[in-house]
């Protein structure tokens, strides 16, 4: 494979992201994304996890028993994520009560597994770090817009931060309900893969026949 | 890739769980401290938001919530008979757990507000005034909405009937909707309001639509428009947890300490003249 280190960790932004084109993890982009600030504490856990368990198990590929290898990339895959969330709930509270079980669900988050699977068990150390980053990146890339827009016509702020100021407190904006609930994140998603798909059309699946 | 040797696999994949577990523990054994004293401090502040001596927009710090919680005393009571229980420490004693437990939880009795296990005991907090006099009781409640249990607190002034607050601390309500248990202005439509009715039974009520003010309508309070749902089981569990299943021995007897506390105050001056 004749890919530069520059295209492994931007590829996955535009080109391969893993939601658009690959709709890995569709579920958590779901669930966490009512707000901006939720949507970035997941997205850089989600980072973190799928980084450190490319680089780990990159780095023991060649010793991996072929016929354990699933179990134990999700050991290691699993073992991280509790980490993760040990830390969140020691430094960052308030947010971590508000993912909730979701960065616990990070261990059944599609990328990470298939990031492992599917580079990490090939490529070496140094390349498998940045395709994690590079497909962490483009998750977040995704669950950040995602966010913005439901928090920004759902509850008129961003980061809590009042943009739109609410007819509720005097102001002019009448919140989108909608916004708020799941589906709303399953349109704006739709709507985001249309939109990478009218620009790039070579994403564009070839029809059936 | 040569074929691997049974002894391989089982060597490899105990080297794995031995380095894996050796991680997870260690994250889990040298943050749990930290972890701790952050759900002791967010449990300390939301009896504060209950007691409306904290304010959900405000950020406050470690020490501020310290020094406005030394006013408040937990206390462990036996649930049924509503007496205090000695020899156990609140701030390490968990109702949740103790409420799955065989031995310290028991079935609830049938319910509307989705109650299904009760502890024998519970934690309850009494705000002090200055003479450490009891201004206030804070009572943890629980309860199903429409997608979730709610968890939060009841503030009763020490008359045991006037509503000082009402909080939720988690819950997993539509946001928006239900979700709006958490918005501030409708917190402030409860104190002030009355929890029981005239024969002693607590009648408040979420209605559907507006409520009056709390001096001419003191039993009931605004429905959250789109949360019917939600707003029938704030109703059920208040009714529930104010109940004689739920904290009415306790109420019970604070009212009894209160008119005791009373009487003995009416014979005191007299005393007081003579010893001055």
């Amino acid at each position: 494979m004749a890919t530069s280190a520059r295209q492994t960790l931007l590829d996955p932004l535009f080109n391969q992201n893993p939601i658009a084109l690959q709709v890995l993890g569709i579920c958590s982009a779901l669930a966490v994304t009512t707000k901006l600030e939720t949507a970035v504490v997941m997205s850089a856990a989600v980072v973190a996890v799928v980084t450190l368990s490319n680089l780990s198990i990159s780095l023991i590929r060649n010793q991996i028993p072929p016929s354990i290898r699933i179990i134990v990339q999700l050991t290691v895959i699993s073992s991280l994520v509790i980490v993760i969330d040990q830390v969140l709930k020691a430094y960052l509270y308030d947010i971590s009560q508000q993912l909730s079980v979701f960065v616990g669900l990070i261990i059944t988050n599609c990328i990470v597994m298939g990031r492992a699977e599917a580079y990490a068990m090939q490529n070496p150390p140094g390349r498998s770090f940045l395709d994690g980053i590079g497909n962490g990146l483009g998750y977040s890339l995704i669950l950040i817009a995602v966010a913005v827009v439901r928090e920004l016509f759902g509850s008129g702020t961003l980061f809590g931060v009042e943009i739109l100021r609410l007819q509720s407190e005097g102001g002019w904006y009448a919140p989108n309900g909608f916004m708020l609930i799941s589906p709303a994140a399953f349109f704006i998603i739709a709507g985001l893969i249309w939109a990478l798909r009218m620009w790039k059309q070579d994403q564009i699946e070839p029809e059936e026949k | 890739m040569p074929p691997r040797s049974v002894g391989y696999i089982l060597a490899f994949a105990a080297a794995v769980s031995l380095v894996c577990g050796v991680l997870v523990s260690a994250a889990a054994v040298t943050l749990k401290e930290r972890q701790q004293a952050n759900a002791e401090l967010e449990r300390k502040t939301n009896v504060l938001l209950a007691a409306g001596l904290a304010r959900s927009d405000e950020r406050i710090t470690r020490e501020e919530v310290e020094q406005r919680f030394a006013g408040v005393r937990a206390v462990v009571i036996d649930l049924e008979t509503g007496a205090e229980v000695e020899g156990v420490d609140p701030a390490t004693f968990d109702p949740q757990k103790a409420k799955a437990d065989p031995e310290l939880g028991r079935a609830a009795p049938a319910n509307t507000a989705g109650v299904k296990r009760l502890p024998r005991r519970a934690v309850i907090y009494h705000v002090l005034d200055e003479h450490g006099e009891t201004r206030m009781v804070v009572l943890p409640i629980e309860g199903l909405g429409l997608w979730s249990t709610l968890y939060g607190f009841v503030a009763l002034d020490a008359d045991l009937d006037t509503v000082r607050g009402l909080t939720y601390y988690q819950h997993g309500e539509t946001p928006g909707l239900g979700g709006e248990v958490d918005n501030p202005r409708w917190k402030a439509l409860w104190p002030g309001r009355r929890a029981f009715g005239p024969g002693g039974d607590p009648v408040i009520q979420v209605i559907k639509g507006s409520a009056g003010p709390a001096d001419q309508d003191p039993h009931r309070v605004d429905g959250l428009s789109g949360a019917t749902i939600t707003s029938r089981g704030v109703t059920n569990m208040l009714h529930f947890w104010l109940g004689a299943n739920g904290y009415g021995p306790l109420l019970e007897r604070l009212r009894e300490e209160s008119a005791a506390a009373t009487a003995a105050l009416d014979a005191a001056p007299e005393q007081e003249r003579r010893n001055s």
